[in-house]
């Protein structure tokens, strides 16, 4: 087996029991000391695969390994030595922030003493409220005090479903530059995230959808490899813009990025001509500008 | 083992701080215990009688003022006529009538036979019943005096004596059935609900990707709820003989290690149940309705195993609380050692150990 390489998937496919596919064939390889991202939408297999990692649950074929072991036969090695964050807060809401971190450390065999340094810069920002109960605590909070105890016993590789869902952008940056300095600590991380925006703190991403990996590469590879014109447009009637621009012949794509609708074509576009469109089709105040593909461009045109 | 011992503080945690719960779980066993100590009873007393005398002779009189002696009725009214005592069925809650003859003490002294006519109210069969029985028995017991007063001896006399529960109190029944669903419900409920409650909230996802074992898991789980049902325990002893007067003739030790069994039996009962399940409501709905169901109509609590038909006769056989209510039967009433309930102890040993088992085979170390 490859020296640098953390985890590995090989041709897994996973189907439920009502005959919804979660995965298919996926193979993905992540580097050792590396911060991953696993994007993609609601649905599209991302927990799946996380928890077949974690050995939680089993694929209907191929093979998965952690640090080189199986999820299967050595399951238990697995359990002991990654950190696994779910999705969901899944503390326990009735015990303060210091006795789930101490039932944590004694779980895996160690205390908080003794693996303070690596939670110290996370474990530092909610110590003022160690006596509060986890239910209690704000979402942003929660995210830290789990975090915390998926690192209370220095696993080596850190496996995160979703954990910057549902907390607010401050938190969110904050979690990214906490995850960042894990790596630097030499842990390999694999984060999962339906936000695209996202990636770009990663170093190299997947891009999942259907249970399908539709490509893996480092954010500015898939920005690089972008090969569309892209134009921000901005009208009075933003609703109707779009529905007007999928009915250009020349459009390949047209999505809302905020205020604009961005429209992705082949070939570069003649803006009188375009703005002569919508004006005949009773669009106003019309503003259009030629921009930079940025990754969630890139994301949505993978996607269709 | 410091993973256990943290693992049943954290347990101990969930416990204590759900006050609601914890109040439940610790009020419940005295509010069923007397409930069905004082309300639900077989006995009846103070029933109201309606007497119709219109000789007014000392053997009618005697037999009247011994009725009411008894305690179980009360005279609530003297009747003048048949139409009055109709009546008195109608709009009050008159059980009993008494008619006696228009000379009920010639007659008796001249052909040396009367009739007495009771009536009684059936819309209670049972009730009816028991008055029924209790009125004959007062009745039969002064024909005996008058009988031996004129040196007629009596043919056949029957002497009755209720062995280890002369009185036939029904709380000596209920107590032990009471004590039965209350270690039943405490233990096998509450450890189902332990155990899907971190399923449903997602703590469970957690404590499997741990290096923590089934067996600590499971053990962790249940040794609190063990401490939690012999305080119960406790509790329903002192109020069943302090507050009821119900005996414990055979030795405390047996008694309380044959109850820790049953509790063991029941847990080992609702973590089997828990590894099955996935949502705390469905948990409950299968041990209200699984076990506490059986348990309290097929065990022998309230209806006689012996008159069942034998289907259910046969499946009363793998309800645990059927053993369980015969072992402290046999402990508390009869006073016997375990040389007469070995059998039965065995049985829940049994039990506990398929319980067990099965429920190790059936947890699941990944989700789904």
């Amino acid at each position: 087996m490859n020296d640098s390489i953390a985890i590995k998937v090989d041709a897994v496919s996973k189907q439920y029991n009502d005959h919804t596919v979660a995965l298919q064939e996926v193979d993905l390889e992540v580097r050792r000391g590396e911060l991953f991202g696993l994007i993609g939408p609601d649905g599209a297999g991302k927990t799946t695969l996380i928890r077949i990692l974690c050995s939680l649950i089993l694929a209907d074929s191929g093979r998965a390994s952690v640090e080189d072991w199986d999820v299967v036969k050595d399951y238990r090695k697995i359990r002991s030595n990654i950190g696994y964050m779910p999705g969901r807060f899944s503390l326990y809401q009735d015990l303060s922030v210091e006795e789930n971190l101490r039932f944590f450390a004694t779980t895996f065999g160690t205390t908080i003493r003794a693996n303070y340094d690596l939670i110290k810069d996370i474990y530092v920002q909610i110590e003022p409220f160690k006596k509060r109960k986890a239910g209690k605590l704000s979402g942003g909070m929660k995210q830290k005090l789990a975090l915390s105890c998926a690192l209370i016993h220095k696993p080596k590789v850190l496996l995160l479903d979703e954990p910057t869902t549902g907390v607010d952008a401050v938190s969110r940056k904050e979690f990214w530059e906490m995850l960042k300095q894990l790596r630097d600590k030499g842990i390999t991380i694999l984060v999962s995230t339906p936000y695209m925006d996202e990636a770009s703190m990663c170093e190299r991403v997947a891009l999942i959808q259907e249970g399908r990996i539709m490509d893996v590469a480092s954010p500015e590879e898939i920005i690089r490899k972008f090969d569309k014109e892209l134009l921000a447009i901005r009208t009075n009637k933003m609703y109707q813009l779009i529905g007007d621009l999928r009915q250009m012949e020349q459009t390949h794509s047209a999505f809302p990025f905020g205020d604009f609708v961005h429209l992705a074509t082949r070939e570069k576009i003649d803006e009188t001509s375009l703005r002569q469109y919508l004006r005949d089709k009773g669009h106003t105040s019309i503003q259009m500008k030629p921009i930079e593909p940025n990754i969630e461009d890139c994301f949505m045109d993978l996607m269709i | 083992m410091k993973r256990m011992r943290a693992f049943i503080q954290k347990e101990f945690y969930h416990i204590f701080r759900d006050r609601r719960s914890l109040l439940i779980l610790l009020g419940m066993p005295v509010v069923l215990v007397t409930l069905f100590g004082f309300a639900i009873t077989n006995e009846i007393q103070n029933a109201d009688l309606v007497v119709l005398d219109p000789s007014k002779d000392e053997m009618s009189t005697e037999i009247t003022r011994r009725l009411v002696a008894s305690g179980y009725f009360d005279l609530y009214k003297e009747a003048q006529n048949i139409k009055e005592v109709e009546k008195s069925f109608i709009f009050s809650k008159t059980k009993l009538a008494i008619i006696y003859p228009d000379q009920q003490a010639k007659d008796f002294q001249k052909e040396g036979y009367a009739q007495i006519q009771l009536l009684a109210d059936a819309t209670e069969p049972n009730t009816a019943t028991t008055l029924i029985n209790y009125a004959s028995s007062i009745i039969k017991d002064y024909q005996m005096e008058v009988n031996g007063l004129q040196g007629r001896p009596p043919l056949i006399q029957p002497e009755i004596r209720m062995l280890y529960n002369p009185q036939l109190k029904s709380v000596f029944m209920f107590v032990p059935g009471v004590m039965t669903v209350i270690l039943m419900l405490v233990s096998a409920m509450m450890t189902s609900i332990a155990i899907t409650r971190e399923k449903e909230l997602g703590t469970m996802e957690i404590l499997l990707v741990s290096p923590l074992s089934p067996a600590i898991i499971v053990v962790g789980k249940v040794i609190p709820y063990i401490a939690l049902a012999f305080f119960n325990t406790l509790v329903i002893l002192l109020l069943g003989t302090y507050v009821f007067g119900m005996p414990i003739e055979g030795s405390l030790v047996l008694l309380l290690a044959e109850c820790v069994l049953f509790v063991l039996t029941s847990l080992a009962l609702g973590i089997l149940i828990s590894t099955r399940t996935n949502s705390q409501q469905v948990a409950m709905m299968i041990s209200l309705i699984a076990l506490m169901l059986p348990t309290v109509l097929l065990s022998g609590f309230i209806f006689p195993i012996e008159s069942m038909p034998w289907p259910l006769q046969w499946l009363s056989n793998i309800i645990p609380a059927k053993w369980f209510i015969i072992i402290i039967k046999n402990i508390m009433l009869k006073g016997t050692g375990v040389d007469f309930v070995w059998k039965e102890t065995l049985i829940l040993v049994g039990m506990t150990f398929f319980f067990i088992a099965a429920s190790v085979r059936n947890f699941k170390i990944r989700l789904e």
